[in-house]
């Protein structure tokens, strides 16, 4: 269920487009907020505040990587680019010390539902190598000690 | 050289609109709001400014492509996607220093005649976007956008619209179809976007550092712009070093300036003085180079004379202990993963070679897997929908031409030569 207050901002996305549609992006973007996820049931409703199919919300919500759409990540999203600045410094091993740390393997969520490790392409932060992003936030210049401390300290 | 783009970079508070006014911010839009558009449109073909965000085409003159039509609405795009691996030089100015990038694209917008902009930024930049979206605000308090701009009869609203995580949509009709909320898969051109672009309309589409230059060109003027750096492709360049260098970063140099210098003398060189192997000189579409390339001036012209490309700047750089053949399978990976799945020989081709690539770097490789490699990238090149498919190919090819040798070590004793 999208909350009112959500429609209502919804509805200020529609308003910087000549057409209805082009706040998929944002509505979906925004539906996820609070779960961490897309459900059928949002993008249904995302379909009716829009006015279009909610097969054309679908597409949206599987083409773009950002969207969890019946995906759900733990609290901590973590995400560790692997592209090839970040290879060159040391991923691959940053990596593995967080699989060790957390006891998942890639693609995993801890039973606990708190930690969910994926990997990323690059995230434009490339001069600060190598770095993963946690929910919203960058974390740059990864050593194996730097990550076991901003690990600890979310709870 | 003095910095044009990164001149507010370091400065407290860099981001607010009042550092930029103290720094002489808005001027150039004072100008330009008393020269008539067609003159402003000359000035930028004059500058010869290409564009930063790959493809290098002539500002000026696709800014000249959009019809004069006062009846027809338009749109300036601001491309902001920055998803070529290797790359952030717009993250860079978005996040330090906004308002160059808006009054570049207030300015751009009067030259076209838009009275709506778009900025398309990637769905990871969230702390950027917010940067933008005050930004803009304290730009519509200040008067420079709005109703009327400065007592003018020009009015512009500019909208921050974010993506989701996709590489292709940083392709401009990929770009535009995302806008529009739709999946972002690449349009048929033409009809190209200056005629037919954002919702059927006559559209310009440029990059974040293309558009930040436009304040300086308009204040200092075309001549001032046109003797920085290269003659055939001049003007400040933001280069994002990575990878073994011992200070990577953002560096704003002019056009042409060589390699070699970008790594040796502003990036400090290679990491614990190894040596230099191979480095990448414009993102990872861009085929790679070796050590006897270093003295390429870092431009359009003199980088396709060697076979790569300027493209968005991102020069990555490998030292003696990279394996080439895994750097190589990492950004077919990247392909494959970003592949839109628009055309066949791209949607079925890269994953394709990043298996191939996959086994060979794991040890499980069969004979004829090299040649196997070269007869793909033929298949795929030059068939494909978008330049996506090309510049995976174009990245590989660059690996095998100058590399080919590890490659075939691979194949034949399933180990690496540079591990061994
Ligand atoms: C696969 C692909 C990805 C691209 N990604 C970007 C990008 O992230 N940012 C960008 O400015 N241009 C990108 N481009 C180039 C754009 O299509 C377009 O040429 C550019 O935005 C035009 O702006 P400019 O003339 O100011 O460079 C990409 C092109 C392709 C084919
Ligand atoms: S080359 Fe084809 S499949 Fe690949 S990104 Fe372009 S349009 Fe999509
Ligand atoms: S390669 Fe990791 S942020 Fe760019």
């Amino acid at each position: 269920m999208l909350s009112e207050d959500l429609k209502k901002e919804i509805e200020a996305e529609v308003k910087k487009y000549p057409t209805r549609r082009s706040a998929v992006m944002a509505a979906l973007t925004m539906a996820q907020l609070d779960k961490g996820r897309v459900t059928a049931e949002d993008m249904r409703e995302v379909a009716d505040l829009l006015g279009i199919n909610p097969v054309d919300v679908h597409e949206i919500g599987t083409f773009y990587t950002m969207y969890n759409v019946e995906r759900p990540v733990g609290k901590y999203h973590i995400q560790v680019c692997w592209n090839i600045s970040c290879s060159l410094l040391g991923a691959e091993h940053l990596i593995e010390h967080i699989e060790k740390l957390l006891g998942i393997k890639l693609g995993e969520t801890t039973p606990d539902k708190k930690f969910t490790l994926t990997t990323v392409e690059c995230l434009g932060s490339c001069g600060t190598a190598p770095m993963m992003q946690i929910n919203d936030d960058y974390y740059e210049n990864l050593t194996g000690e730097r990550v076991e401390e901003i690990l600890k300290g979310l709870d | 050289m003095e910095k044009i783009l990164l001149k507010n970079v370091g400065k407290p508070d860099s981001h607010r609109i009042d550092t930029y006014l103290a720094g002489g911010g808005y001027k150039a839009l004072e100008k330009a709001l008393t020269i008539k558009p067609e003159m402003l449109i000359q000035m930028v073909k004059d500058s010869s400014i290409k564009g930063r965000g790959g493809a290098g085409f002539p500002a000026g003159l696709k800014w000249s492509f959009i019809p004069k039509d006062p009846g027809l609405s338009k749109y300036l795009c601001c491309n902001a996607d920055e998803g070529e691996p290797g790359t952030y030089k717009d993250r860079g100015i978005i996040e330090n220093d906004p308002h160059l990038l808006i009054e570049g694209m207030i300015i751009t917008s009067y030259a076209i005649g838009a009275k709506n902009a778009y900025i398309y930024i990637r769905g990871e930049f969230v702390f950027g976007r917010l940067r933008l979206e005050e930004a803009i605000k304290e730009a519509y308090e200040k008067g420079y956008l709005g109703r009327n701009i400065l007592g003018t009869d020009f009015s512009l609203d500019i909208y921050v619209h974010a993506g989701a995580g996709a590489y292709i949509c940083g392709e401009e009709t990929a770009l535009l179809e995302s806008l529009e909320g739709f999946r972002g898969q690449p349009r048929r051109k033409p009809p190209f976007p200056a005629l037919s672009g954002l919702y059927g309309k006559p559209t310009v589409i440029n990059n974040v550092e293309t558009l930040s230059c436009i304040p300086a060109i308009v204040e200092k003027g075309p001549d001032w712009f046109a003797k920085i750096g290269s003659e055939k492709s001049p003007g400040p360049k933001i280069f994002c070093v990575s990878g073994h260098v011992k200070n990577p970063g953002l560096y704003e140099l002019p056009l042409g300036t060589p390699l070699r210098e970008i790594i040796y003398t502003h990036c400090g060189g290679i990491r614990d003085d190894k040596k230099l192997k191979a480095v990448i000189p414009g993102g990872v579409s861009a085929p790679m180079l070796s050590e006897a390339d270093l003295d390429t001036p870092m431009d359009f012209e003199n980088l396709a004379a060697k076979g790569s490309m300027l493209g968005s700047g991102a020069v990555v750089v490998m030292d003696e202990t990279t394996c080439i053949v895994k750097a190589a399978y990492i950004i077919m990976r990247f392909f494959s993963h970003e592949s839109c799945g628009k055309c066949t020989p791209c949607r079925c081709g890269t994953p394709w070679l990043t298996q191939i690539l996959k086994k060979l770097e794991d040890g499980e490789s069969r004979p004829g897997d090299v040649k196997e490699l070269e007869r793909l990238c033929t298949n795929i090149f030059g068939r494909t929908f978008c330049p996506l498919g090309d510049g995976a190919v174009m990245s590989l090819r660059g690996a095998l031409k100058h590399f080919r040798d590890e490659f075939v070590y691979h194949e034949e004793n399933k180990k690496c030569m540079v591990a061994s």
